[in-house]
């Protein structure tokens, strides 16, 4: 058997933005928190995929966990990182451990088009939620690490920082819990459901855990979204913004749990330059990418990775 | 004795078709059965029914004294009843070996090990051994060594049976319910198969029921058969009572001569 | 009473055009088993080139009367231009994909052809009113209603009766039942099926461009108009059942009166409330509601 390497690389990665972050341009720190937050998103719904279940909903638990994180801090002026992270993955995984009951009992599009339709009740009720902004959403205040807020110039890499390291943790515990034989049934739910039941084990359980865990991931990340770009609107539930999740699951693969955040990053990457060169064609890149991933790398960029290692 | 396996009054109808009429049927501890029946005879509604995939119109399941109508096949399953398929339930895009560990895998689960906070290599209950270990094993014990790296979905006919038989173990089951063992193999290879499968079910004193089309196999192996006709059991003894009962003679064997030939004239998929 | 006859009159028109909007989507999953993102596109399509073509044709002196063909053919040709372009250069060869991969596959070409509208026709807004002014309104009680109305009504009903039509007595509908019951078995029995899929996709994506092509004369056609329609059609299929045409109306005229009634008596939860129909549809008939489950054979 092949040495376990992801822990060690998830560690270093994780250093390594900690020690480049102070000299990188304010911009790039930007862009990679925002790809640290999708990318936990896309962790969570990397685990389902790997189930063969494709939500088109996810955006709902990214958008619950940011608006938690900030009417925490409109109605009780809190602004303490990690309360507001915590408000949001416990928000999304109490809602996700409700609505599990049912979803986890649907498959395939059936699956992915009822969680669409609970998302976009969300952005429905947001956008006529006049106390919240209505379809403008609010600013969400800077927050501040155990009370301590930050210089001006320090803002932006403390909160990548805060990021780096809750995602590295995210990282390790999701890769442990794949590990384990309730997590390595996701290919077996995928396959035959039948056999899985035949053996004595619950799909739908394991489902139900999955999906709580991906919700409560998608919270952090939108918790974490909602900090790092101060502004949050019922656009977070919209589902287009599910489709961007996907969008990136897709590019990266189920490979590796180092992949969701490789995915986001290059995605945003693919976003600003393609953005910068010509507006009205970025979406075009996008989905010409996605083609060619379905096309030619059906495990995604991460099985790139895999082959040059076997090589 | 005591029956470990009691159904009773078992009705089971879709639509306008009787799949299971009044089946009353108690399995000894220790006992090997053979279910017969022509095609559409019930079989495998009545395996369905006792293993939880189908529930019972009427009638009642008794397992070791206890009601089993009403659970779910992965209740029953952990009960110790464990079933192959007719149609072999593996995991596709998995390799044989990755089949055994999946199994493996809810097994620890079930006992409480190798979960999140666990640390160290858990050993499979009953095995004592590691899952890597179990899961050769019984590749192993089914003749199965030569496909472990290869996937269940390019795997031959008679092979994917095999695994398919092999997953059941893993669970360590009282009672095996085998549907169709050997269909997919040639008539020379049906009795090698049944003997390997035999020898490594009996070891564990497992009571097994087998679906067999083939009279010569029934009658090796079997020390008792129900003959299934339309839903009913028109025969219950001994092989030699069963397959000599005028009834079984007339709807059961005759059409099963009838089909071998058709089998025999057709090209094997 | 007269709130109640409002939201009757609103909730049918809007039902109408939800149908027109959505009916091609169950129609191409029926016989495709594709869940076509695309369709939003297709909307989209009916739209500008209904709007620029009438619009360009009115400015050179075409009498308005005629730009109701003028709508149509428009649909018609953007159409019959992208729709077998897309089936036959790139979704043919995805067939053998998985329900779920083939769903990605077509947003991937939905977020193309958002793109490609915005290349071709600019990101201004498209007005044609004249088609929409031209006819005058009618007052039922206190209310008025434009006459326009009743052609998008009339659209519904051609389109929802030529098709019942079309499967039920034309040798290429019958053959499509054939293939939406059992492809491989059609495909056994020497249907041509790869060709009922090209027909199928065009003629779906015809329907969406026809429900966009008569709703460009009501609204300013702007960059980003279909992505709204395509969770509203998936709304309305699902509700109904995916692939099922009588299902595709019931979904309709749920959605449509469901909507029109929380617009004049509970306006906060407009949005909201189609999607709560559809899960709660989906909550107790997971297939929705023209639908049978089959059990798996083990
Ligand atoms: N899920 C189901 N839905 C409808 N009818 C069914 C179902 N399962 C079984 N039947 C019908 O019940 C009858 C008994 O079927 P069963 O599969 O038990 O037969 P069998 O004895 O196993 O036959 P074979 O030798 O072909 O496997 C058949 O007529 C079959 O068509
Ligand atoms: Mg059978």
């Amino acid at each position: 058997m092949r040495p376990d390497r992801t822990p060690l690389t998830l560690l270093l990665i994780g250093a390594a933005i900690l020690a480049v972050g102070p000299f990188a341009p304010q911009w790039t720190l930007f862009l990679l928190t925002v790809a640290l937050a999708k990318g936990l998103v896309v962790l969570g719904l990397m685990m389902l995929l790997r189930c063969g279940l494709v939500s088109f909903g996810q955006a709902l638990y990214y958008c619950l966990g940011a608006y938690a994180a900030g009417m925490l801090g409109r109605l009780y002026e809190v602004s303490g990182v990690f309360t507001l992270m915590l408000a949001g993955m416990a928000t999304s995984a109490f809602v996700a451990f409700v609505l599990g009951f049912l979803l986890a009992r649907y498959r395939s599009i059936f699956f992915g088009l009822l969680s669409l339709a609970i998302s976009m009740i969300l952005y429905g009720l947001l956008v006529k939620t006049e106390a919240l902004g209505s379809s403008d959403g609010f600013n969400v205040l800077p927050s501040t690490l155990f009370g301590w807020r930050p210089a001006d110039e320090w803002v932006r890499y403390s909160v990548l920082a805060v990021a780096a390291g809750v995602a590295v943790i995210a990282a390790l515990a999701v890769h442990r819990y794949l590990g384990t034989p309730l997590g390595r049934l996701a290919p077996a739910i995928k396959d035959n459901e039948i056999r899985v039941e035949y053996m004595g084990a619950s799909a739908r359980q394991a489902v139900h855990v999955k999906y709580v865990i991906a919700a409560a991931l998608a919270g952090l990340g939108g918790a974490l979204a909602a900090t790092t770009v101060g502004h949050i609107d019922p656009e977070m539930a919209y589902w287009t913004t599910s489709g961007e999740f996907i969008f990136i699951t897709i590019l990266a693969g189920t490979g590796s749990v180092i992949a969701p955040f490789l995915g986001a990053l290059i995605f945003g990457i693919i976003q600003t330059v393609a953005f910068d060169i010509s507006p009205n064609t970025w979406q075009m890149v996008l989905g010409a990418s996605l083609l060619a991933v379905i096309v030619f790398l059906p495990r995604g960029l991460w099985s790139l990775f895999r082959r040059r290692k076997a090589a | 004795m005591a029956a470990i396996l009691d159904a009773a009054g078992l009705n089971k109808n879709f639509g306008a078709v009787t799949a299971a009429n009044d089946i009353n049927a108690a399995i000894e501890r220790d006992s090997v059965v053979g279910l017969i029946g022509t095609n559409g005879a019930g079989k495998t509604t009545f395996i369905n029914m006792i293993t939880g995939y189908l529930k019972p119109d009427r009638g009642r399941i008794h397992y070791e004294g206890r009601d089993i109508t009403r659970l779910a096949p992965r209740d029953i399953t952990r009960l110790g009843i464990c079933r192959s398929f007719q149609i072999p339930q593996l995991y596709a895009s998995l390799t044989a070996y990755e089949n055994m560990m999946i199994g493996i895998g809810v097994v620890l689960r079930n006992a409480g090990r190798g979960g999140f906070f666990s640390r160290g290599e858990p050993l499979v209950p009953g095995y004592e051994q590691p899952a890597a270990a179990v899961a050769d094993g019984l590749l192993q014990r089914f003749g199965l060594a030569e496909y472990r790296d290869k996937n269940a979905q390019v795997l031959p006919g008679g092979v994917r049976k095999l695994l398919d038989i092999a997953l059941t173990m893993v669970a360590r089951p009282k009672i095996l319910l085998l549907d169709e063992p050997t269909s997919g193999v040639s008539a020379e290879e049906k009795f090698a198969i049944m003997e390997m499968i035999m020898k490594a079910v009996r070891a564990e004193g497992i009571t097994v029921l087998f679906v067999e089309h083939d009279m010569e196999v029934v009658s090796r192996f079997a020390e008792r058969v129900l003959a299934f006709y339309d839903g009913r059991i028109i025969a219950d003894g001994s092989p030699e009572q069963a397959l000599n009962d005028p009834e079984v003679k007339r709807y059961v064997v005759g059409g099963e001569l009838h089909r071998l030939d058709e089998e025999k004239a057709r090209p094997r998929a | 009473m007269d709130q109640l006859v409002a939201v009757l009159i609103d909730g049918i028109i809007y039902s109408a055009w939800l149908f027109v909007a959505a009916v091609g989507l169950t129609l191409i999953y029926g016989v495709m088993k594709i869940v076509n993102v695309t369709h939003g596109s297709f909307y989209a399509l009916g739209a500008y080139a209904a709007a620029s073509i009438t619009g360009w044709a009115l400015a050179q002196g075409m009498p308005p009367s005629l730009s109701y063909p003028v709508l149509l053919g428009s649909a018609l040709l953007v159409t019959l231009v992208v729709a077998p372009l897309i089936e036959r250069g790139i979704l043919r060869f995805m067939y053998v994909k998985d329900e779920v991969v083939i769903l990605l596959i077509t947003y991937a070409l939905f977020l193309i052809l958002e793109d490609a509208i915005k290349l071709v026709w600019g990101v201004n807004p498209y007005f044609i009113a004249e088609p929409y002014g031209l006819l005058g309104s009618f007052d039922v009680m206190d209310l008025t209603y434009p006459y326009y109305n009743l052609i998008l009504v009339g659209v519904a009903i051609v389109c929802g009766v030529g098709l019942f039509w079309m499967l039920g007595h034309t040798r290429a509908g019958k053959l499509l039942v054939a293939v939406i019951h059992d492809t491989e078995v059609s495909r056994a029995m020497g249907i041509n099926v790869e060709r009922m899929y090209l027909f199928t996709f065009t003629f779906g994506s015809l329907l969406a461009a026809i429900g966009g092509a008569f709703t460009a004369p009501t609204v300013s056609v702007v960059p980003g108009l279909g992505i709204e329609v395509i969770v509203l059609s998936f709304a309305v299929v699902v509700i109904g059942g995916l692939g099922s045409l009588p299902g595709a109306a019931l979904g309709a005229v749920m959605v449509g009166l469901v909507r029109s009634a929380t617009i004049h008596y509970l306006p906060q939860v407009e949005l909201f409330v189609i999607y709560l129909v559809m899960a709660m549809v989906l909550a107790f008939r997971p297939r929705g509601l023209f639908s049978i489950a089959e059990a798996r054979k083990i």
